[in-house]
Protein backbone atom coordinates (compact mmCIF):
# COMPACT_ATOMS: atom_id res chain seq x y z
CA UNK A 1 0.00 0.00 0.00
CA UNK A 2 1.71 3.04 -1.26
CA UNK A 3 0.45 5.83 1.66
CA UNK A 4 1.11 9.77 1.49
CA UNK A 5 0.75 11.44 5.01
CA UNK A 6 -0.36 15.17 5.15
CA UNK A 7 2.17 16.05 2.31
CA UNK A 8 2.94 19.92 1.74
CA UNK A 9 5.34 21.18 -0.78
CA UNK A 10 6.19 24.50 -2.30
CA UNK A 11 8.49 25.32 -5.04
CA UNK A 12 8.36 29.16 -3.60
CA UNK A 13 8.57 29.87 0.08
CA UNK A 14 5.21 31.14 0.94
CA UNK A 15 4.15 30.20 -2.65
CA UNK A 16 2.38 26.90 -1.38
CA UNK A 17 1.14 24.47 -4.22
CA UNK A 18 0.38 21.31 -2.17
CA UNK A 19 -1.26 21.77 1.71
CA UNK A 20 -1.72 18.60 3.89
CA UNK A 21 -2.55 16.18 1.20
CA UNK A 22 -3.11 12.23 2.09
CA UNK A 23 -3.55 9.72 -0.37
CA UNK A 24 -3.32 6.12 -0.24
CA UNK A 25 -3.25 3.83 -2.95
CA UNK A 26 -3.50 0.06 -2.68
CA UNK A 27 -2.42 -3.20 -4.63
CA UNK A 28 -4.60 -3.07 -8.15
CA UNK A 29 -6.02 0.02 -7.34
CA UNK A 30 -7.20 2.39 -10.27
CA UNK A 31 -7.31 5.99 -9.23
CA UNK A 32 -7.72 8.92 -11.07
CA UNK A 33 -6.41 12.58 -10.76
CA UNK A 34 -7.72 15.34 -12.54
CA UNK A 35 -6.70 18.87 -12.20
CA UNK A 36 -5.99 22.27 -14.29
CA UNK A 37 -2.66 23.30 -15.94
CA UNK A 38 -0.27 24.67 -12.97
CA UNK A 39 -2.68 22.68 -9.85
CA UNK A 40 0.14 20.61 -8.97
CA UNK A 41 -0.59 17.17 -10.79
CA UNK A 42 2.63 16.21 -11.92
CA UNK A 43 3.89 17.47 -9.28
CA UNK A 44 1.96 15.32 -6.20
CA UNK A 45 2.70 12.48 -8.77
CA UNK A 46 6.88 13.20 -8.18
CA UNK A 47 6.38 13.48 -4.78
CA UNK A 48 4.72 9.63 -5.05
CA UNK A 49 7.61 8.36 -7.14
CA UNK A 50 10.01 9.96 -4.31
CA UNK A 51 11.57 12.18 -7.62
CA UNK A 52 10.80 15.25 -5.06
CA UNK A 53 10.72 15.34 -1.21
CA UNK A 54 8.16 17.10 0.30
CA UNK A 55 8.57 19.67 3.08
CA UNK A 56 6.50 18.15 4.98
CA UNK A 57 4.84 14.80 5.72
CA UNK A 58 6.15 11.31 4.14
CA UNK A 59 5.47 9.06 1.50
CA UNK A 60 5.69 5.13 2.77
CA UNK A 61 5.52 1.60 1.07
CA UNK A 62 4.08 -0.90 3.38
CA UNK A 63 4.83 1.70 6.41
CA UNK A 64 8.19 2.04 5.20
CA UNK A 65 10.02 5.27 3.58
CA UNK A 66 10.71 4.04 -0.52
CA UNK A 67 14.10 3.19 -0.95
CA UNK A 68 17.21 4.68 -1.79
CA UNK A 69 18.62 2.68 -4.60
CA UNK A 70 18.06 0.19 -7.55
CA UNK A 71 14.62 -0.20 -9.40
CA UNK A 72 12.14 1.68 -7.53
CA UNK A 73 8.65 -0.04 -6.82
CA UNK A 74 6.96 3.04 -7.39
CA UNK A 75 7.29 4.20 -11.53
CA UNK A 76 6.37 8.16 -12.45
CA UNK A 77 5.81 7.64 -16.15
CA UNK A 78 6.05 11.14 -17.79
CA UNK A 79 4.40 13.20 -20.33
CA UNK A 80 7.18 13.90 -22.39
CA UNK A 81 8.92 10.64 -23.11
CA UNK A 82 12.18 12.02 -25.31
CA UNK A 83 12.88 13.80 -22.02
CA UNK A 84 12.82 10.67 -20.29
CA UNK A 85 15.54 8.39 -22.40
CA UNK A 86 19.36 9.03 -23.23
CA UNK A 87 19.31 10.70 -27.09
CA UNK A 88 22.72 8.09 -27.39
CA UNK A 89 21.53 4.82 -26.76
CA UNK A 90 19.53 2.79 -29.24
CA UNK A 91 15.86 2.21 -28.19
CA UNK A 92 16.57 -2.04 -27.45
CA UNK A 93 19.49 -0.21 -24.65
CA UNK A 94 16.58 1.61 -23.45
CA UNK A 95 14.01 -0.52 -22.90
CA UNK A 96 15.97 -3.13 -21.30
CA UNK A 97 17.51 -0.52 -18.76
CA UNK A 98 16.08 -2.51 -15.80
CA UNK A 99 14.41 -5.62 -16.74
CA UNK A 100 14.12 -7.95 -20.38
CA UNK A 101 10.52 -8.28 -21.35
CA UNK A 102 9.66 -11.08 -23.46
CA UNK A 103 8.16 -10.83 -27.39
CA UNK A 104 4.70 -11.34 -26.14
CA UNK A 105 5.29 -8.50 -23.50
CA UNK A 106 6.63 -6.46 -26.47
CA UNK A 107 3.68 -7.26 -29.15
CA UNK A 108 1.31 -6.74 -25.88
CA UNK A 109 2.32 -3.21 -25.85
CA UNK A 110 2.91 -2.73 -29.54
CA UNK A 111 6.14 -2.40 -29.29
CA UNK A 112 8.05 -3.51 -32.64
CA UNK A 113 10.95 -5.43 -32.86
CA UNK A 114 12.41 -3.22 -36.05
CA UNK A 115 12.61 -0.10 -33.85
CA UNK A 116 14.94 -1.57 -31.11
CA UNK A 117 18.51 -0.49 -33.42
CA UNK A 118 16.94 2.45 -33.96
CA UNK A 119 17.57 5.59 -31.75
CA UNK A 120 14.63 7.43 -30.00
CA UNK A 121 14.74 10.70 -32.41
CA UNK A 122 13.86 8.16 -35.17
CA UNK A 123 11.09 7.48 -33.22
CA UNK A 124 7.34 9.39 -32.95
CA UNK A 125 6.72 10.72 -29.46
CA UNK A 126 3.63 7.99 -29.29
CA UNK A 127 6.36 5.18 -30.07
CA UNK A 128 8.85 6.14 -27.51
CA UNK A 129 5.58 6.70 -24.76
CA UNK A 130 4.92 3.17 -25.38
CA UNK A 131 8.18 1.35 -25.01
CA UNK A 132 8.78 3.74 -21.93
CA UNK A 133 6.02 2.12 -20.37
CA UNK A 134 7.30 -1.18 -21.13
CA UNK A 135 10.72 -0.56 -19.64
CA UNK A 136 8.66 0.77 -16.32
CA UNK A 137 7.00 -2.62 -16.09
CA UNK A 138 9.85 -4.21 -14.19
CA UNK A 139 9.15 -7.23 -12.04
CA UNK A 140 9.66 -5.31 -8.71
CA UNK A 141 7.46 -2.47 -9.65
CA UNK A 142 4.37 -2.43 -7.70
CA UNK A 143 2.99 1.19 -8.24
CA UNK A 144 2.46 3.51 -11.49
CA UNK A 145 2.12 7.01 -11.64
CA UNK A 146 0.75 7.66 -14.84
CA UNK A 147 1.65 11.39 -15.48
CA UNK A 148 -0.71 12.37 -19.10
CA UNK A 149 0.75 9.19 -20.87
CA UNK A 150 -1.65 8.64 -23.49
CA UNK A 151 -2.16 12.61 -24.40
CA UNK A 152 -0.24 12.35 -27.55
CA UNK A 153 -1.45 9.10 -28.46
CA UNK A 154 -4.11 8.98 -31.15
CA UNK A 155 -7.81 7.41 -29.79
CA UNK A 156 -6.51 3.50 -31.25
CA UNK A 157 -3.38 3.61 -29.98
CA UNK A 158 -4.74 4.90 -26.64
CA UNK A 159 -7.27 2.18 -26.13
CA UNK A 160 -4.40 -0.38 -27.03
CA UNK A 161 -1.75 0.92 -24.59
CA UNK A 162 -4.38 1.17 -21.68
CA UNK A 163 -5.76 -2.26 -22.38
CA UNK A 164 -2.47 -3.77 -22.00
CA UNK A 165 -1.60 -2.11 -19.54
CA UNK A 166 -4.78 -2.72 -17.48
CA UNK A 167 -4.08 -6.56 -18.18
CA UNK A 168 -0.59 -6.26 -16.75
CA UNK A 169 -2.08 -4.46 -13.83
CA UNK A 170 -4.55 -7.01 -13.03
CA UNK A 171 -2.11 -9.67 -13.61
CA UNK A 172 0.09 -8.28 -11.01
CA UNK A 173 -2.13 -6.37 -8.69
CA UNK A 174 -0.45 -2.74 -9.71
CA UNK A 175 -1.48 0.50 -8.12
CA UNK A 176 -2.09 3.00 -10.92
CA UNK A 177 -2.14 7.01 -10.39
CA UNK A 178 -4.02 8.06 -13.51
CA UNK A 179 -3.47 11.94 -13.92
CA UNK A 180 -5.14 13.22 -16.63
CA UNK A 181 -7.14 16.27 -18.21
CA UNK A 182 -9.44 14.00 -20.37
CA UNK A 183 -12.10 13.66 -17.91
CA UNK A 184 -13.65 11.39 -20.02
CA UNK A 185 -10.70 8.60 -19.70
CA UNK A 186 -11.00 9.09 -16.50
CA UNK A 187 -14.38 8.00 -16.12
CA UNK A 188 -13.84 5.24 -18.54
CA UNK A 189 -10.63 4.16 -16.54
CA UNK A 190 -10.73 4.58 -13.03
CA UNK A 191 -13.68 4.03 -10.64
CA UNK A 192 -12.28 6.25 -7.98
CA UNK A 193 -11.53 9.86 -8.76
CA UNK A 194 -9.70 12.98 -7.37
CA UNK A 195 -9.85 17.01 -8.68
CA UNK A 196 -6.68 18.54 -7.55
CA UNK A 197 -7.76 22.62 -7.13
CA UNK A 198 -5.51 25.14 -5.04
CA UNK A 199 -3.86 22.57 -3.01
CA UNK A 200 -6.72 20.10 -2.17
CA UNK A 201 -7.90 17.18 -3.26
CA UNK A 202 -11.63 16.30 -3.81
CA UNK A 203 -13.24 13.31 -5.02
CA UNK A 204 -15.40 13.15 -7.77
CA UNK B 1 -7.05 27.87 -52.58
CA UNK B 2 -4.22 24.80 -51.70
CA UNK B 3 -4.31 21.97 -53.74
CA UNK B 4 -1.93 18.73 -52.85
CA UNK B 5 -1.69 16.35 -55.67
CA UNK B 6 0.00 12.96 -55.12
CA UNK B 7 2.39 14.38 -52.96
CA UNK B 8 5.20 11.59 -51.48
CA UNK B 9 8.14 12.43 -49.87
CA UNK B 10 11.17 10.15 -48.12
CA UNK B 11 13.08 10.78 -44.99
CA UNK B 12 16.82 9.17 -45.13
CA UNK B 13 17.16 6.75 -41.97
CA UNK B 14 20.80 6.11 -40.84
CA UNK B 15 20.69 2.14 -39.76
CA UNK B 16 24.45 2.57 -39.03
CA UNK B 17 27.01 4.72 -39.56
CA UNK B 18 27.46 4.08 -42.95
CA UNK B 19 23.97 2.33 -44.38
CA UNK B 20 21.73 4.91 -45.49
CA UNK B 21 17.71 3.79 -46.18
CA UNK B 22 14.53 5.78 -46.92
CA UNK B 23 11.68 6.36 -44.74
CA UNK B 24 8.56 6.57 -46.87
CA UNK B 25 6.26 9.41 -45.01
CA UNK B 26 4.30 10.71 -47.23
CA UNK B 27 2.82 8.53 -49.76
CA UNK B 28 1.12 9.57 -52.55
CA UNK B 29 -1.05 11.78 -50.51
CA UNK B 30 -3.58 14.35 -52.23
CA UNK B 31 -5.50 16.92 -50.10
CA UNK B 32 -7.46 20.11 -51.59
CA UNK B 33 -8.73 23.13 -49.28
CA UNK B 34 -10.94 25.67 -50.03
CA UNK B 35 -11.52 29.51 -48.58
CA UNK B 36 -13.53 29.91 -45.14
CA UNK B 37 -13.00 26.36 -44.32
CA UNK B 38 -11.34 24.73 -41.22
CA UNK B 39 -10.13 21.51 -42.72
CA UNK B 40 -8.64 19.58 -39.78
CA UNK B 41 -5.79 16.61 -40.49
CA UNK B 42 -6.27 13.52 -38.16
CA UNK B 43 -3.72 10.85 -37.69
CA UNK B 44 -2.18 9.07 -35.39
CA UNK B 45 1.69 10.23 -34.03
CA UNK B 46 4.26 9.12 -36.83
CA UNK B 47 1.78 9.47 -39.49
CA UNK B 48 3.57 12.51 -41.45
CA UNK B 49 1.00 15.52 -40.38
CA UNK B 50 3.62 17.91 -39.05
CA UNK B 51 5.78 17.08 -42.77
CA UNK B 52 2.81 17.44 -44.66
CA UNK B 53 3.24 20.77 -42.78
CA UNK B 54 6.53 21.11 -43.43
CA UNK B 55 6.51 20.33 -46.76
CA UNK B 56 2.94 23.35 -47.95
CA UNK B 57 5.70 25.40 -46.30
CA UNK B 58 8.58 24.38 -48.10
CA UNK B 59 10.95 24.00 -44.22
CA UNK B 60 12.00 20.22 -44.73
CA UNK B 61 15.82 19.27 -43.99
CA UNK B 62 17.92 19.26 -47.31
CA UNK B 63 18.15 15.54 -47.69
CA UNK B 64 14.03 15.14 -48.10
CA UNK B 65 13.32 13.73 -51.51
CA UNK B 66 9.71 15.00 -52.56
CA UNK B 67 7.65 13.94 -55.14
CA UNK B 68 4.42 15.34 -56.53
CA UNK B 69 3.02 18.83 -57.31
CA UNK B 70 1.40 21.87 -54.60
CA UNK B 71 -0.95 24.08 -56.21
CA UNK B 72 -1.55 27.40 -54.08
CA UNK B 73 -4.28 29.54 -55.62
CA UNK B 74 -4.03 27.75 -58.83
CA UNK B 75 -0.46 27.98 -59.80
CA UNK B 76 2.30 25.63 -58.72
CA UNK B 77 3.75 26.02 -55.20
CA UNK B 78 7.30 25.50 -55.70
CA UNK B 79 10.58 26.18 -53.54
CA UNK B 80 11.27 30.28 -54.98
CA UNK B 81 7.62 30.95 -54.67
CA UNK B 82 7.00 29.01 -50.62
CA UNK B 83 10.15 31.43 -49.68
CA UNK B 84 7.94 34.34 -51.46
CA UNK B 85 4.81 33.75 -49.86
CA UNK B 86 5.64 32.32 -46.35
CA UNK B 87 4.92 34.47 -43.46
CA UNK B 88 2.76 36.47 -45.32
CA UNK B 89 0.10 34.49 -47.40
CA UNK B 90 1.24 31.02 -45.68
CA UNK B 91 1.85 30.94 -41.88
CA UNK B 92 2.31 28.14 -40.00
CA UNK B 93 1.49 27.93 -36.22
CA UNK B 94 4.29 25.57 -35.11
CA UNK B 95 3.77 22.78 -32.79
CA UNK B 96 6.87 23.09 -30.74
CA UNK B 97 6.73 26.35 -28.42
CA UNK B 98 10.26 26.75 -29.00
CA UNK B 99 9.95 28.92 -32.61
CA UNK B 100 9.96 31.67 -30.24
CA UNK B 101 12.68 34.13 -30.09
CA UNK B 102 14.12 33.59 -26.45
CA UNK B 103 15.50 37.05 -27.10
CA UNK B 104 12.55 39.44 -27.91
CA UNK B 105 9.53 40.30 -26.09
CA UNK B 106 6.48 39.17 -27.24
CA UNK B 107 4.96 41.91 -28.90
CA UNK B 108 7.92 43.33 -31.08
CA UNK B 109 8.10 39.66 -31.91
CA UNK B 110 4.41 39.73 -33.18
CA UNK B 111 5.16 43.39 -34.78
CA UNK B 112 8.08 41.78 -36.94
CA UNK B 113 5.05 39.16 -38.01
CA UNK B 114 3.22 42.08 -38.87
CA UNK B 115 6.01 44.06 -40.99
CA UNK B 116 6.98 40.87 -42.87
CA UNK B 117 3.66 40.90 -44.19
CA UNK B 118 4.41 44.35 -45.35
CA UNK B 119 2.65 46.34 -43.10
CA UNK B 120 4.88 50.34 -42.67
CA UNK B 121 6.25 49.62 -39.16
CA UNK B 122 4.12 52.58 -37.23
CA UNK B 123 1.06 50.45 -38.67
CA UNK B 124 2.82 47.33 -37.57
CA UNK B 125 3.12 48.10 -33.90
CA UNK B 126 -0.98 49.01 -34.23
CA UNK B 127 -1.89 45.80 -35.83
CA UNK B 128 0.32 43.76 -33.14
CA UNK B 129 -1.13 45.37 -30.20
CA UNK B 130 -4.94 44.68 -31.24
CA UNK B 131 -3.60 41.03 -32.43
CA UNK B 132 -2.33 40.58 -28.31
CA UNK B 133 -5.65 42.23 -26.83
CA UNK B 134 -7.83 40.21 -29.34
CA UNK B 135 -5.74 37.00 -27.86
CA UNK B 136 -6.33 38.24 -24.70
CA UNK B 137 -2.90 38.31 -23.40
CA UNK B 138 -2.22 41.65 -21.03
CA UNK B 139 0.14 43.94 -20.81
CA UNK B 140 2.80 41.68 -18.32
CA UNK B 141 2.23 39.05 -21.14
CA UNK B 142 3.00 41.69 -24.00
CA UNK B 143 6.51 42.41 -22.41
CA UNK B 144 7.82 39.05 -21.35
CA UNK B 145 10.25 36.95 -23.30
CA UNK B 146 9.09 33.77 -24.34
CA UNK B 147 10.24 31.83 -21.08
CA UNK B 148 8.36 33.47 -18.63
CA UNK B 149 5.09 32.70 -20.39
CA UNK B 150 3.03 29.95 -20.09
CA UNK B 151 2.43 27.24 -22.69
CA UNK B 152 -0.98 28.27 -23.48
CA UNK B 153 0.38 32.15 -23.48
CA UNK B 154 2.92 30.65 -26.20
CA UNK B 155 0.07 29.21 -28.17
CA UNK B 156 -1.91 32.18 -28.69
CA UNK B 157 1.14 34.32 -29.30
CA UNK B 158 1.50 32.38 -32.09
CA UNK B 159 -1.64 32.53 -33.12
CA UNK B 160 -1.40 36.30 -32.66
CA UNK B 161 1.45 36.19 -35.28
CA UNK B 162 0.06 33.87 -37.70
CA UNK B 163 -3.24 36.56 -37.34
CA UNK B 164 -1.72 40.14 -37.98
CA UNK B 165 0.40 38.25 -40.76
CA UNK B 166 -2.78 38.04 -42.33
CA UNK B 167 -2.23 34.65 -44.41
CA UNK B 168 -4.39 33.46 -46.69
CA UNK B 169 -3.96 29.90 -45.74
CA UNK B 170 -3.09 29.40 -41.86
CA UNK B 171 -1.57 26.20 -41.50
CA UNK B 172 -1.75 25.24 -36.92
CA UNK B 173 0.11 22.36 -36.44
CA UNK B 174 -1.03 20.62 -33.00
CA UNK B 175 -2.26 23.89 -31.79
CA UNK B 176 -4.05 22.27 -28.75
CA UNK B 177 -1.59 20.25 -26.87
CA UNK B 178 -1.05 21.04 -23.27
CA UNK B 179 -3.54 23.16 -23.23
CA UNK B 180 -6.55 23.21 -19.88
CA UNK B 181 -9.72 22.67 -21.32
CA UNK B 182 -10.72 26.56 -21.25
CA UNK B 183 -7.21 27.87 -23.09
CA UNK B 184 -7.85 25.00 -25.71
CA UNK B 185 -11.42 26.11 -26.48
CA UNK B 186 -9.63 29.72 -27.07
CA UNK B 187 -7.41 28.80 -29.42
CA UNK B 188 -9.78 26.96 -31.58
CA UNK B 189 -12.37 29.37 -31.59
CA UNK B 190 -9.80 31.57 -32.56
CA UNK B 191 -9.06 29.34 -35.66
CA UNK B 192 -12.96 29.09 -36.23
CA UNK B 193 -13.09 32.67 -36.81
CA UNK B 194 -10.05 33.17 -38.96
CA UNK B 195 -11.82 30.61 -41.49
CA UNK B 196 -15.04 32.65 -40.77
CA UNK B 197 -12.83 35.71 -42.35
CA UNK B 198 -12.56 33.60 -45.55
CA UNK B 199 -8.88 32.33 -44.67
CA UNK B 200 -8.34 28.45 -45.28
CA UNK B 201 -7.27 26.97 -41.63
CA UNK B 202 -5.23 23.44 -42.00
CA UNK B 203 -6.28 22.12 -38.50
CA UNK B 204 -3.34 19.26 -37.72
CA UNK B 205 -4.15 17.54 -34.55
CA UNK B 206 -4.30 13.73 -33.39
CA UNK B 207 -7.42 14.93 -31.15
CA UNK B 208 -10.38 14.09 -33.05
CA UNK B 209 -12.85 15.04 -30.71
CA UNK B 210 -11.38 18.38 -30.41
CA UNK B 211 -11.24 18.89 -33.82
CA UNK B 212 -15.09 18.01 -34.61
CA UNK B 213 -16.78 21.22 -32.94
CA UNK B 214 -14.74 23.67 -35.48
CA UNK B 215 -14.20 21.57 -38.73
CA UNK B 216 -15.56 21.56 -41.92
CA UNK B 217 -13.99 18.69 -43.09
CA UNK B 218 -11.96 15.93 -41.52
CA UNK B 219 -8.93 14.21 -43.49
CA UNK B 220 -8.14 10.69 -41.79
CA UNK B 221 -4.56 10.15 -42.18
CA UNK B 222 -2.48 6.96 -41.54
CA UNK B 223 1.00 6.30 -42.04
CA UNK B 224 1.51 8.98 -44.69
CA UNK B 225 -1.23 7.69 -46.77
CA UNK B 226 -4.93 9.18 -46.89
CA UNK B 227 -7.57 7.15 -45.35
CA UNK B 228 -10.52 9.17 -45.86
CA UNK B 229 -12.00 12.29 -45.95
CA UNK B 230 -14.98 13.16 -44.51
CA UNK B 231 -17.07 15.96 -43.46
CA UNK B 232 -17.40 17.14 -39.62
CA UNK B 233 -20.79 15.50 -39.45
CA UNK B 234 -20.15 12.54 -40.44
CA UNK B 235 -18.55 11.35 -36.99
CA UNK B 236 -21.64 10.83 -34.66
CA UNK B 237 -23.56 7.90 -33.46
CA UNK B 238 -21.80 5.02 -34.33
CA UNK B 239 -19.84 6.24 -37.27
CA UNK B 240 -21.80 4.39 -39.92
CA UNK B 241 -21.20 6.96 -42.86
CA UNK B 242 -17.90 6.50 -42.69
CA UNK B 243 -16.81 4.54 -45.34
CA UNK B 244 -13.42 3.41 -44.12
CA UNK B 245 -13.47 1.06 -40.97
CA UNK B 246 -10.13 2.88 -39.56
CA UNK B 247 -11.45 6.15 -39.51
CA UNK B 248 -15.04 4.30 -37.71
CA UNK B 249 -12.51 2.19 -35.15
CA UNK B 250 -10.87 5.95 -34.55
CA UNK B 251 -14.12 7.29 -33.55
CA UNK B 252 -15.37 4.32 -31.60
CA UNK B 253 -12.55 4.40 -29.82
CA UNK B 254 -12.69 7.61 -28.03
CA UNK B 255 -13.15 7.28 -24.33
CA UNK B 256 -16.63 8.53 -24.54
CA UNK B 257 -17.56 6.30 -26.99
CA UNK B 258 -17.33 2.51 -26.81
CA UNK B 259 -13.43 2.88 -26.03
CA UNK B 260 -12.61 -0.50 -27.11
CA UNK B 261 -10.68 -1.23 -30.59
CA UNK B 262 -13.28 -3.36 -32.82
CA UNK B 263 -11.51 -6.74 -34.06
CA UNK B 264 -10.26 -4.79 -37.05
CA UNK B 265 -7.82 -2.30 -35.32
CA UNK B 266 -5.11 -5.12 -34.45
CA UNK B 267 -5.59 -7.52 -36.99
CA UNK B 268 -5.26 -5.11 -39.98
CA UNK B 269 -2.63 -3.10 -38.53
CA UNK B 270 -0.65 -6.19 -38.19
CA UNK B 271 -1.04 -7.17 -42.07
CA UNK B 272 -1.04 -3.23 -42.79
CA UNK B 273 2.61 -3.69 -41.54
CA UNK B 274 3.21 -6.37 -43.12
Amino acid sequence: MLKARQLSFHFAPKVPLLQDISLTLCAGQWLGLSGDSGAGKSTLGQLLAGYLAPQAGDVTLDGEALPKSGVQPVQWLPQSPELAVNPRWRVGKILREAWTPSDTQCQAFGVQAKWLSRFPQSLSGGELQRVCVLRALAPGVRFLVADEISTMLDPITQVELWQALKREAEQRQLGVLVISHDTALLERLCPQRLHLSEGQLKPW
Amino acid sequence: MLTIDQLSLQLPLYASWWKRDWATCLDEFSLTVFPGEVHAVVGASGAGKSLLAYAIMGLLPTPARLNGQLYYQGKPLNASRQRQLRGRELALIPQSLSALDPLVRTQRQVTWAAQRAGQPSAHAWHASQQALDHYQLDARAQQAYAHELSGGMARRVLTAMAHVSQAKLVIADEPSVGLDPHQRQRVLDALRELANQGKSVILITHHLRHALPIADRVTIMRDGKLVETAPACAFQDSGASLTNAYSQALWLALPDNAFATTAISRREQEAHVA
